[in-house]
């Protein structure tokens, strides 16, 4: 047999993913992720009626990591995980979770090679990429000011 | 030998005993029953998976010597594997063992490559009793070769399970055994260009068909002449695609046909996508669940087909496809 | 404004970039680490196109939680600071903006590895 004849009979047989089902999982999962976000904003927008919107964002998002990282050491977050799908992987719990996991399972190879090196395994990229982006569009906003002027 | 089949002419390369220690969910699983040692937690107190995965390999050899009172100066050698980066399992195991060692790697497909060479072993004389042992563990190989454990992302319906626990098979150079391997086929690396490393179900799915194949024609033997054929761990989608393929080339694989890493799980039940993989995987199904059943007379001709996909995450990363190995051994019982 | 209608525009908005991630992953069979970087590049073209903005309006945390938000956080951040500070500004000024999700991101993994252990899958 071929190999390309092969590769289509397995692409053929081999099950697919049940889009629905997952979808409709990672629509309701990163839904109500979004909706608690916004919930702990109204809540602090609330109780600090005088600081900048900004500023109760970061606060947000700061929450969201910390819950996220309890989540995740306690061992609830891959369970989330495996129900909603990307619903928790595209949001900043998702990333928070993909640094904290690599550093938990690392940490029995020592605090400085193990955990600190390893956090960054899986969310590096995301780093590196967006750093190196936003640079990118600085530069362009430099040297292209009348594109970018509110 | 002659066309990958080795014959064990001699009659005499029995099965003396067998030992296995399964993880927590193999226990929940149909062949719970037949598993010598079920562990309840699948840490054992140490520090890491992989200083667990060890201590069960340490104890599965532990567990056939006691058993058979036999001691390890008893032993000629131990043929041992696991999947676990330089097979640093079943190396940190033997230290704990006055007992030659060699270590063996054909991925999942190890523990047939222990059975083919400690037959050779027996049967040329070189030794008389051996020991074939192989472990793996879901926390250590999720690890190596996928995520994080923490990580919450979702397997895909192809992914597989790798099986916790490790099993032993205690050879010897004895005509009066009840179980006894007569020969076996040494299988090639097959590679049909699949790259999805979730879908190692069909990588391996070549190469255990080319060994089957090779085996049926040297042998000219047709897949009836066995009571049952077992592949390793294509899973229960590639097995069911080995089957048609294989019909395409005149052979029937029917209700004598089954496959370790289905049989180990309850698929759905357990969610553990197309069944079970891992070093551990057609080891423990043999030695605890088909070996007892060729001793209650159920099953008489066994072909043992344990199949690997030879990938490293190196290998993966750049790019390179998923090869697959199969070996078949035939075990008759008299 | 109508509180309920808020958290569903939220929900929807929030919901339909997770779903989208959902398709990539089931047709592309990307891993996460990909599924991430796509996201955030996204949000880092869509604030610099100037689309983000109105989706943020509507959307308000919908649009901010999802990795989208960070990657337009650090491109308004490097955009704000070429415009005011020029080249240094345009250097800094997206880690500046990001810098409470950053540094949240690895104290927090820090301290929670250090408290805690992998456990097996059930």
């Amino acid at each position: 047999m071929e190999n390309k004849e092969y590769l289509k009979t397995v692409r053929k047989e081999m099950p697919k993913s049940k889009h629905a089902l997952t979808m409709v999982r990672a629509f309701l999962t990163g839904g109500l992720i979004c909706v608690i976000g916004q919930a702990i904003f109204d809540t602090l927008k609330y109780f600090m009626p005088l600081v900048v919107e900004e500023m109760i964002h970061q606060y947000t998002i700061t929450i969201l990591i910390l819950i996220t990282g309890i989540l995740t050491g306690i061992g609830v977050y891959d369970k989330i995980g495996k129900f909603g799908g990307a619903g928790s992987i595209i949001s900043i719990t998702g990333f928070a979770n993909s640094v904290v996991a690599p550093a938990i399972e690392h940490k029995r190879e020592g605090y400085i090679l193990g955990l600190c090196a390893n956090m960054f395994t899986i969310a590096g990229p995301v780093i590196v990429l967006g750093i190196a982006a936003s640079v990118i569009v600085g530069i362009l906003a430099m040297i292209f000011p009348g594109l970018f002027l509110r | 030998m002659r066309n990958q089949t080795i014959y064990f002419k001699n009659n005499d390369v029995g099965i003396l005993e067998t030992a296995t220690i399964a993880g927590p969910k193999e226990g929940e699983g149909p062949l719970g029953r037949y598993f010598h040692n079920v562990l309840k937690d699948d840490l054992l107190k140490q520090k890491s998976y992989e200083k667990a995965e060890t201590k069960i390999h340490i104890s599965v050899i532990k567990n056939i010597l006691n058993k058979t009172k036999l001691t390890p100066r008893d032993i000629d050698c131990v043929f041992a594997g696991d999947i676990l980066d330089e097979m640093i399992v079943s190396s940190f195991a033997m230290r704990e063992f006055d007992i030659p060692f060699i270590g063996v790697y054909n991925a999942c497909a190890s523990f047939g490559e222990a059975l083919i060479n400690a037959s050779c072993m027996l049967d040329s004389g070189y030794m008389n009793r051996v020991i074939c042992s192989t472990s793996s563990h879901f926390s250590t190989a999720e690890r190596q070769y996928r995520f994080p454990l923490e990580l919450g992302n979702q397997r895909t319906p192809l992914s597989q399970w790798t099986v916790t626990g490790a099993g032993c098979t205690l050879l010897e150079k004895n005509k009066n055994l009840p179980v006894k391997i007569t020969c076996a086929t040494i299988g090639k690396v097959v590679d049909f260009g699949v790259r999805d490393v979730n879908d190692m179900g069909a990588a391996m799915t070549p190469a255990a068909m080319d060994t089957l194949i090779t085996h049926f024609e040297n042998t000219k033997r047709k897949p009836d002449y066995y009571d049952m054929i077992l592949t390793g761990d294509l899973g229960d989608a590639a097995s069911r695609l080995l089957k048609k393929l294989i019909k395409r080339q005149g052979y029937d694989l029917d209700e004598n046909y089954n496959d370790c890493g289905v049989l180990i799980y309850n698929r759905e039940a357990q969610q553990v996508g197309q069944g079970g993989s891992g070093t551990a995987c057609s080891n423990l199904v043999f030695n605890a669940y088909i070996y007892d059943k060729m001793l209650q007379g159920d099953l008489k001709r066994v072909l043992l087909v344990p199949t690997g996909a030879l990938i490293s995450k190196t290998s993966t990363l750049q790019g390179e496809t998923m090869p697959g190995i199969a070996h078949a051994i035939c075990l008759e019982a008299v | 404004m109508n509180i309920f209608l808020l958290y569903l525009q939220v929900f929807v908005v929030g919901g339909t970039f997770c779903l989208i991630g959902q398709i990539l992953i089931n047709t592309t069979k990307l891993t996460s680490a990909r599924i991430l970087v796509i996201f955030l590049l996204l949000g880092v073209v869509l604030e610099a196109a100037r689309l983000y903005q109105p989706i943020k309006e509507f959307g308000q945390a919908g649009a901010t939680v999802p990795i989208i938000g960070f990657g337009a956080n650090l491109a308004r951040g490097a955009i704000k600071g070429a415009l005011e500070r020029g080249f240094i500004g345009a250097m800094t000024g997206g880690v500046q903006s990001a810098a409470a999700g950053l540094a949240g991101v690895i104290a927090i993994g820090f301290a929670v590895a250090v408290f805690s252990k992998a456990r097996t899958k059930k």
